[in-house]
């Protein structure tokens, strides 16, 4: 049985067979109180950090911390943050990395996932196992650190791309979609006299479209969460990304966004409110971005992971 | 035999050059082959052997584009992990990264030191300190995060209605996209000094707490953390296998009278061991990275005695102290073992027969 048609087996509904007994009504409850439970344990931290970036600084100091219950809704939080200054600055560095980033990363990954899709081809491979060699060892933290700085690439936005542009799983994931399209489509085109090129742009990537969202979206959330890279390479602060503004918040303890700390001080804002509108910030492309991929996660994403 | 036997002056190549012709090669060799004209000079087969430079010209110049596809992230693997693979060597030097211009110009000017670095580590207090907190961390994760997924992925397994799997799981894969630093946010501003459950406690008489810098509870909370980050993400392959699991094996057990528990125990179990034991391997093997994000972001807070893992003992050593060549040679050493973990897992997959994560 090949894996699509046991994923489509998976994605209908499945009936619940003739042997099995009616479930008692104590199982079901129990069962689906337990899951409901888990979803709560995922969405309820959410919940109150929305919230509470969404109240008034009143609702907020009388709440001593964070709201759960919601009391009036304002959008100060956002729009002194969004208005220019520390946080709008490390929105678009953060906005400018992730798409450069993946778009970097999607190219050199898709073309080397095809390059290597053909058994046979010279030198597949030895391509192939060096790529996946590096699954295995990694360099360590302080050689590359070394060579990084020694590029000259200390400072420039370059050192938040290049030294993680690469995700040989990803590569992997891609190769065998490639690999799973029927070899006559792009034997005909081939006839034809289309370049492999071309095979790959018009027939091997719209073929793909599933796939290719899924790895975009774990590229570009792996560059839009990414924070260490920064924090070592970069010392400007004015580049700093999105992720390092909210630790230098948060972890430590500083009150507000340069720019915003005097209207906290004068009590016109609320910190507590600023750090939670900065998280919200944080993960809002995140959220947004992961359930329209989502469709495609089992079919993009196991091809490869149980083929590969 | 002459060098044009197999290539032809229009660039085609017939299809006895192609060395090993496996299907797709011997497909593309045929389609080309036969738009060639008849009478050109043919190769007779069987004496493949001694024209390898003339196949491998042939195949070069078929496989040129695929192999320019490939190339770019050759470079990229060699330059950002290969490259640096040499960089070790600083691990048994005295390295001073101002000795030279330029950091890598500076390894040659730099004093060796032979394995000094490493017995220097033998009696620091601190790497132990840090091994010490690197293998409990992952014995806790073995037993507190391990099972989580499959003990989810059964569960949810066992809820028929579509919908409701569907909207759990869409549910549960979330936290798995949201960054380390907002994970440990979130649970900061839950659990912390000053977060809401802190507060609302001390708001009814209760004296509050303060999770997030208690060093005692550090290791529980980590594991906490890392369930609600990935135990959804962790179901996904469990489910696949699940769904791969014949539906005539559950109901041949049906009909042999094994109620719910035996058909879970006979044939759902069965069906995901291979897997568990792949990710089980995967994870021993892996055992010495207990996760460094992670650690990094709340060493602050609860102090290096028991946040300090491996990789943040080199961050801390390496990057923040300088120094260097003790900190690349934790590192080696910390890799090397990494490897002789994955080798030695492995080898105990296959004994307890089951594939591993490559073939014997």
């Amino acid at each position: 049985m090949s894996l699509n048609t046991q994923l489509v087996r998976s994605l209908k509904a499945p009936a619940r067979p003739v042997w099995e007994e009616s479930p008692s009504k104590a199982g079901l409850a129990a069962k689906s109180g337990f899951l409901l439970l888990c979803c709560l344990g995922v969405l309820a931290p959410l919940w109150i950090v929305i919230v509470t970036s969404l109240s008034p600084k009143p609702v907020i100091d009388r709440a001593g911390g964070l709201v759960v219950i919601p009391r009036g809704i304002t959008f100060v939080n956002y729009t002194e943050l969004l208005g220019g200054g520390q946080v709008s600055r490390a929105i678009m560095v953060s906005a400018g990395v992730t798409l450069f980033g993946t778009l970097f990363s999607m190219t050199v990954s898709v073309l080397a996932a095809y390059g290597l899709s053909r058994p046979g081809s010279l030198g597949h491979r030895f391509f192939l196992m060096s790529m996946m060699a590096t699954m295995f060892f990694g360099a360590g933290l302080i050689p590359t650190y070394l060579l990084v700085q020694s590029l000259g690439l200390t400072d420039t936005y370059l050192s938040l791309v290049l030294p993680s542009a690469v995700s040989v799983f990803n590569i992997l994931v891609l190769r065998a979609f490639f690999m799973g399209i029927s070899p006559e489509l792009t034997e005909s085109a081939r006839i034809d006299g289309a370049s492999d090129l071309r095979i790959l742009l018009t027939i091997v990537m719209p073929l793909s479209r599933a796939v290719l969202a899924v790895i975009s979206l774990f590229y570009a959330v792996g560059y839009w969460s990414s924070w260490f890279n920064a924090s070592i390479y970069l010392s400007d602060q004015e580049m700093m990304p999105l992720q390092n503004v909210l630790i230098q918040l948060v972890q430590k303890h500083t009150e507000a966004p340069t720019g915003l700390q005097q209207a906290v001080r004068t009590g016109q804002l609320s910190a507590l409110g600023l750090q939670m509108a900065v998280m919200v910030l944080a993960l809002i492309p995140v959220a947004i971005a992961s359930p329209f991929v989502q469709r495609h996660f089992k079919k993009g994403m196991l091809t490869g992971a149980v083929k590969g | 035999m002459s060098l044009t036997a197999g290539s032809r002056p229009d660039g085609t190549r017939s299809p006895t050059a192609v060395e090993k012709p496996t299907p797709v090669a011997l497909a593309t060799a045929g389609t080309k082959a036969g738009a060639a004209t008849a009478g050109t000079k043919v190769r007779a087969p069987g004496g493949k052997s001694k024209g390898g430079t003339v196949a491998f010209r042939i195949r070069l110049r078929r496989d040129r584009a695929l192999i320019l596809m490939t190339v770019p992230v050759i470079l990229l693997l060699s330059l950002f992990n290969y490259l640096p693979l040499l960089g070790n060597i600083v691990a048994f030097q005295d390295y001073d990264p101002y000795v030279s211009s330029n950091g890598i110009t500076a390894i040659f000017h730099s004093p060796w030191v032979g394995f000094e670095q490493f017995s220097r580590m033998f009696e620091d207090p601190l790497f132990w300190s840090a091994t010490k907190n690197t293998l409990l961390l992952f014995a806790l994760q073995l037993v507190l995060f391990f099972p989580v997924p499959i003990a989810l992925a059964l569960l949810i397994n066992s809820v028929i209605r579509p919908r409701v799997r569907a909207v759990a799981q869409a549910i549960m894969y979330l936290p798995h996209f949201f960054s380390w630093v907002l994970v440990v946010t979130v649970f900061q501003q839950l659990f912390g000094g000053a977060g809401v459950i802190a507060q609302t406690l001390e708001q009814h008489g209760w004296s509050g707490f303060d999770l997030m810098t208690n060093a005692d509870l550090f290791k529980y909370l980590v594991t906490a953390q890392s369930v609600w980050k990935d135990a959804g993400w962790g179901i996904i392959v469990f489910l696949a296998a699940l769904s791969a699991v014949s539906t005539d094996l559950y109901e041949a057990a049906a009909m042999d009278g094994a109620g719910r528990w035996r058909r879970m125990w006979h044939v759902t179990l069965p069906a995901l061991r291979p897997v568990i034991a792949l990710l089980l391997v995967l994870r021993v093997g892996d055992a010495l990275s207990v996760g460094f994000e992670q650690f990094l972001l709340q060493r602050d807070a609860v102090g290096a005695g028991a946040s300090e893992v491996l990789d943040t003992y080199v961050w801390n050593m390496g990057i923040q102290n300088g120094d260097f060549s003790y900190a690349a040679a934790v590192g080696l050493a910390k890799g090397l073992i990494g490897i002789c973990l994955v080798l030695g897992a492995n080898k105990f997959a296959h004994l307890l027969g089951e594939q591993g994560v490559y073939k014997k």
